[in-house]
């Protein structure tokens, strides 16, 4: 552990300039073993299957092969049909998006309750809720399954939709909570006193400082509702299944010989949406991971 | 700004409950509803449908009984201990040496998280690409001239654990050492300071003064990192499938697959709620300290 920059005494400027070379050498190498895997991944995915059985997995492409892609898109097989991952790209958007609006605008409700009308019971059952973000989603598979059965929505994306808003509502409400809790209540109180209602002090004076936390919440549900698979695979049907579920079929599908440029092409293509939003949004990423790891 | 509404005045009082309502039906029912049904079910002989023929505690019974199970037990053992280990061991160490005033920074630290955005779906696919013995890891090795090299750990039933704590590794490494970073630049700054002033080197500052302000930091990495580690299912399913046989799997994919697939959902159920057990027994105590923690505040 070198901390150089505290060291101050001139005849150690030599070690300390070794030191600091040392120190950039770790971090950059460090930096390429995570960058490596992707890299490969997509180097993989512009060969030809010739060349990925005779090269190694760091040889370049001799040729820009985009052929895995087209065909990942449309016309890899994923179980018994093969029209690649591009029908189940639809559904994953048909599942995220209406999850994410919703799951949103009921956490933002509650959070707004949870901190500015709180009333008898509300804090047990945020307690309540808080540990409902922490169960192991095993403990309610079976019986949200036979729900989804009763409701008429089994092996539907309205099915996948309701799950996930109902799973999400923790988090998101959590988010908001904490975030309105920072919000002084005398404002609040200032314009109940002048006779403003519940919902115009929301519109009014809670909504428009909201647009942090909203971001955080909408990037915090898309990247956990699209990279979902348990709820994916245990709830859909043939036609509704995520991306997710799609890409595992994809990889395990294999008539005669395995393609791994279809696979990786498929992989990339199934990361790409969650990775944009992070290169984009990264700020606002970090701070919804740590925003739902530290509790407040 | 807000215009005078008397009658809202009155809706004021039911109104936010009215619209809580919707959630606190949701979480009773769907949430710890469900959670008594699953662990009704496992107490009962359930088989392709849920029945309710009490049977005791005999499906925990058979469940302790069953190698599978045990075997997914132990893997959760070694996984989630080399996995936790590994990922806060890693997260503090980049973490202290990214908060050296590090040029690029930000890049840096943007690539170290990259993966925690991706779907363990598509790390499982990736890594199963990178490990598979035939063209993946190892081939490349022996074609660079090291001609011995063998790495089959992916086929190799007692080796297959470590290829889930690699992928696992590189995917959540990188997320523990932004938390651990933003612990970093939370610690008082004058305490430092007076430590170096008197006399204290780097090392010793580190050791005194810096680490041991980390620990609730290093609290909420070891509970989230055993959440994951408890909840691992994905990763399983697109790296190993539990293979080769049955030596790769955690207990999500036991319970997965006796209840989906092999109609046994009494056990299925058991197994569920000895997951909900392990999760409870790692939350209670990290709940408990962290409200006596706010109370002294």
């Amino acid at each position: 552990m070198t901390n150089v920059s505290l060291s101050t005494r001139p005849q150690k400027s030599m070690v300390a300039t070794s030191l600091r070379i040392a120190l950039y050498t770790v971090l950059l190498s460090v930096a390429a073993l995570y960058l490596l895997p992707f890299a490969i991944m997509l180097i993989t995915s512009l060969k030809d299957v010739e060349e990925i059985r005779t090269g190694t997995l760091l040889s370049l492409p001799s040729t820009l092969d985009f052929s895995a892609w087209g065909k990942a898109w449309s016309s890899a097989c994923t179980g018994s049909t093969c029209d690649g991952i591009a029908p189940f790209f639809t559904n994953s958007f048909q599942i995220v998006v209406p999850a994410v609006i919703i799951s949103t605008v009921l956490g933002a409700l509650n959070g707004y309750v949870l901190s500015m009308w709180k009333f008898r019971g509300s804090e047990i059952f945020f307690a309540a809720l808080l540990i409902g973000c922490f169960i192991p989603f095993q403990v309610i598979l079976l019986p949200m399954a036979r729900t989804l059965g009763w409701l008429g929505i089994a092996n539907t994306t309205s099915g996948l939709v309701f799950v996930h808003v109902v799973y999400g509502i923790a988090f998101t409400t959590l988010f908001f909570r904490n975030f309105y809790q920072a919000i002084p209540s005398e404002l609040v109180k200032a314009a109940r006193l002048d006779g403003a209602g519940f919902f115009t002090i929301f519109r009014r004076i809670i909504l428009p400082l909201s647009t942090p936390i909203i971001v955080v919440t909408i990037i915090w549900q898309f990247t956990q509702i699209w990279n979902d698979f348990l709820f994916g695979v245990a709830f859909s049907g043939f036609d509704t299944q995520p991306v997710t579920v799609a890409l595992n079929n994809l990889v395990n599908t294999s008539f005669g010989g395995k393609e791994y440029n279809v696979d990786m092409a498929a992989a990339i293509m199934a990361a790409l949406p969650t990775l944009i939003v992070y290169v984009l949004a990264g700020k606002y990423f970090v701070r919804g991971l740590t925003a739902g790891a530290v509790k407040g | 700004m807000i215009t005078k509404n008397a009658p809202r005045f009155t809706l004021a009082d039911w109104l936010p409950k009215l619209v809580m309502a919707p959630t606190v039906v949701v979480t009773l029912v769907c949430m710890y509803g469900y959670m008594i049904w699953t662990g009704v079910l496992s107490l009962t002989n359930s088989r392709m449908l849920p029945s309710y023929d009490f049977v005791g505690l005999s499906q925990y019974e058979r469940l302790f009984n069953n190698d599978r199970w045990l075997v997914a037990l132990a893997n959760l053992g070694l996984f989630g201990g080399l996995f936790i280990g590994i990922c806060l061991c890693l997260g503090v160490i980049l973490a202290i040496f990214l908060d050296q005033k590090i040029r690029n920074e930000g890049a840096i630290r943007t690539i170290y998280l990259y993966p925690m955005a991706i779907s363990f779906i598509v790390t499982g696919t990736a890594w199963k690409w990178l490990l598979n013995p035939t063209n993946g890891l190892e081939k490349m090795m022996i074609d660079l001239g090291f001609e011995q090299f063998t790495f089959d750990w992916l086929v190799n039933p007692d080796k297959v654990v470590y290829c889930l704590v690699i992928a696992a590794v590189w995917q959540a490494s990188g997320f523990i050492m932004a938390l651990f970073l933003a612990g970093l630049r939370g610690v008082d700054g004058d305490l430092i300071k007076a430590a170096q002033l008197d006399g204290a080197g780097t090392f010793t500052t580190y050791r005194r003064i810096v680490l041991p302000s980390l620990k609730p930091v290093f609290f909420s990495a070891l509970v989230i990192l055993a959440h994951i580690a408890i909840k691992s299912f994905d990763l399983v399913a697109a790296l190993t499938n539990g293979g080769p046989g049955y030596s790769s799997d955690l207990p999500a994919n036991f319970m997965y697959a006796h209840t989906f697939t092999r109609s046994q959902i009494g056990l299925g159920s058991a197994s569920a709620i000895v997951m909900l057990g392990c999760v409870l027994a790692i939350l209670i105590p990290y709940l408990y300290s962290e409200l006596r923690g706010q109370r002294h505040d």
